[in-house]
């Protein structure tokens, strides 16, 4: 059964035909829709929580909460798009270009708008990235904004017994659920 | 649907005979698998009659030594020395001992708590 | 007896894309004992668990290889799954079984063409990593990735895939099967390809039991086990056969990796025919805690993933028993008695992923 010559065919078809490569860099590849090349961020919306820094496998995210500035190392990024699954803003997403190609590593850093002045819970000057929250549950309505916010799925609200519980070891020290909550009664501790 | 297996205790001196039962029923090695715990390891030797999936257990302290099988099932050698050299299981007469050069790292013994 | 000498071969080698060292004892042209050593690319990525919380360490366990990725995520969420007791949706388990199969694809289209490549076949190996590209650019359309493709996630999966682009794909794999059909024609009868596969490196049926090979290695000595049939993801529900072969030698194991290439194909015709509507995924919530082995049939053969919980979102321990560890014993058992001018197919014919063994 075995025969010589079997691959003759293909030979003599791809002398004939097409290449099955393009010419780059005149013609450029198309990338899919999905195509994870570059992390971007909706700077506006975002909460400074920290939380896409925590999750990122390569630690190429950094979020100064004071300074409100979130840069990231694009080329120690892994694209795994972890942070875009975390963010509790959805302020984060792929986008379907690569990073160009330089001779240093790029940070990239991008600078929130400053904190109005309402807003000034929000972003919390004091350092409680070691911090846990507390509700005082003298004051609490139990109304369970804090655990509709937090990013973490950390905090459980039961309404009809009047418990409030965190999960410590889940918990992402963001402070969402002070800034949140409609009777200022969470605190760090 | 899940698989479902056989997780057994045994004691470290039971498992050469359990090695040699294996080897008669004309079971495969599947895997042996070492997981440090406070003071010592535990370590899991599995096996495979066709699509049968039967797992030992041995608990084991730090400074206890432990026979190879590797001369039953020749594979075992590789698993052996990756035990012997990431966790610092005491294995004694593996068939094929790279004493402690299997893996070519610098810290000794690295997942050993 | 002739005089014995020792020829060192790799870690770098033409033959070999990765780094495994073979000391090998020769009787002038004959092979009589071969010494694997590995170890030049340890990473300890296995020690990362302990830094790691169990949600993110998907991303890193998919790291370990870039063939099988998708398979290391998905046996990692399956074991995860079963600590937890969850049920994932049936959409997310046909998901994935599609995944699973074009990844077996393209790895065995790639195997194919390094093989032709080993025995300096080159134009052939063009022949088959063309057609890999267009599997490679299906998972770039639907994950996002070529290589990692990062879609598994503990209680499902994190992208759907709609009809339109199902059925593109289909119509993709009908057009390749017909010229993947001719390509491993050339493999099966040519008779260049044939003079180098067959009757080299003979595993017989004892031994591979012995020496515990996995997969088409096993497959090709005649033992038909297929951790598909266990019935992970979706495959309780799709009828496929075992393939098996009985000349136990090299071209037995080209035999059975093109036999599942065609199969992976029909596995994808019926999953998106029989796929349902649904969610993609359900929450798990807390930490697990608990212990479960998984075994997942790879294209390279059955990897175990085990995975012990102490309750907190760090685990204990995450070890993936990668189907080429367990294929060493095997390789060396084969170059017994060989002659040195085979051992590049030889180590081939294992189909041997380093970056899997090191971990």
């Amino acid at each position: 059964m075995a025969k010589p010559m079997k691959f003759a065919g293909f030979a003599l078809k791809n002398l004939f035909s097409k290449p099955a490569t393009y010419g780059y860099p005149f013609v450029k590849k198309e990338y899919k829709e999905r195509y994870r090349g570059k992390i971007v961020i909706d700077i506006d919306d975002c909460l400074f929580c920290g939380l896409c820094s925590r999750k990122c496998p390569s630690g190429a995210i950094t979020v100064d909460r004071n300074a409100r500035t979130w840069s990231i190392e694009r080329m120690g990024c892994v694209q795994c798009a972890n942070c875009v699954e975390g963010c509790p803003k959805n302020c984060l997403h792929t986008e379907n270009a690569y990073t160009d190609p330089a001779a240093e590593k790029v940070v990239d850093t991008y600078q929130g708008k400053p904190v109005e002045k309402k807003e000034e819970a929000a972003a919390p000057a004091e350092d409680i990235s070691d911090k846990l929250p507390v509700a005082n549950l003298d004051e609490c309505v139990f109304c369970g904004l804090c655990a509709k916010n937090c990013p973490a799925n950390a905090i459980t609200v039961d309404r009809p017994n009047k418990t409030w519980t965190l999960d410590e070891s889940a918990c992402a020290h963001c402070g969402v659920c002070k800034a949140k909550c409609p009777k200022k009664c969470i605190e760090f501790k | 649907m899940r698989e479902n297996y056989e997780l057994t205790v045994i004691d470290s001196t039971e498992l050469p005979l359990k090695a040699l039962e294996m080897k008669r029923n004309n079971a495969r090695l599947v895997q042996i698998c070492a997981t440090s715990i406070e003071g010592g390891y535990e370590l899991s030797y599995s096996f495979a009659m066709d699509y049968e999936f039967i797992n030992y257990r041995i608990v084991l302290d730090a400074d206890v030594k432990i026979v190879s099988i590797s001369d039953l099932f020749p594979s075992a050698a590789f698993y052996e020395n990756e035990m012997k050299e990431l966790f610092g299981v005491k294995i004694e007469s593996i068939g094929l001992d790279y004493d402690n050069k299997f893996y070519r790292i610098e810290v000794e013994a690295p997942f050993k708590k | 007896m002739g005089k014995r000498s020792i020829v060192p071969f790799g870690p770098q080698h033409p033959v070999l894309p990765e780094p495994i060292h073979l000391d090998l004892v020769l009787e002038d042209e004959k092979v009589i004992e071969a010494i694997p050593s590995i170890g030049f690319i340890h990473r300890g990525l296995e020690k990362l668990i302990e830094k790691r919380d169990f949600n993110d360490y998907m991303y890193v366990i998919e790291r370990i290889c870039g063939i099988c990725s998708f398979m290391h995520g998905m046996g990692y969420c399956e074991a995860l799954e079963r600590i937890f007791d969850v049920e994932i949706p049936d959409r997310s388990k046909y998901l994935r079984t599609i995944w699973c199969e074009m990844s077996r694809t393209h790895s065995h289209l790639l195997w194919l063409g390094l093989l032709a490549d080993a025995f300096g076949f080159e134009a052939l190996f063009y022949q088959c990593w063309r057609m890999r590209e267009k599997i490679l650019d299906m998972f770039e359309a639907s994950t996002g990735g070529r290589v990692i493709f990062s879609v598994n996630k503990v209680g499902g999966v994190l992208k759907d895939m709609d009809k339109q682009m199902l059925e593109s794909f289909v119509k993709e794999f009908d057009a390749m099967e017909e010229e993947l059909k001719k390509l491993c024609d050339v493999f099966l009868t040519d008779i260049t390809v044939i003079s180098r596969l067959k009757n080299v490196g003979v595993l017989s049926k004892e031994d591979a039991i012995t020496y515990g090979a996995v997969g088409p290695m096993m497959r090709a000595s005649g033992i038909a086990i297929d951790t598909r049939k266990l019935g992970y993801a979706a495959y309780n529900d799709i009828d496929f056969k075992i393939i098996t072969s009985n000349n136990c030698d090299s071209y037995a194991r080209c035999e059975v990796r093109i036999g599942e290439l065609f199969q992976s194909f029909d596995i994808i015709r019926k999953a998106v025919k029989q796929i349902p509507d649904g969610d993609i995924a359900t929450t798990v919530k807390g930490n697990p805690n608990g212990e479960a082995f998984v075994r997942l049939e790879q294209p390279r053969g059955e990897a175990i993933f085990y995975i012990k919980a102490n309750g907190t979102k760090y685990l204990d321990r995450a070890r993936v028993r990668t189907p080429t560890f367990t294929n060493l014993a095997p390789l060396t058992k084969i170059l017994q008695g060989c002659d040195y001018a085979d051992v590049p197919i030889l180590v081939l014919t294992i189909d041997p992923c380093v970056s899997c063994t090191e971990r």
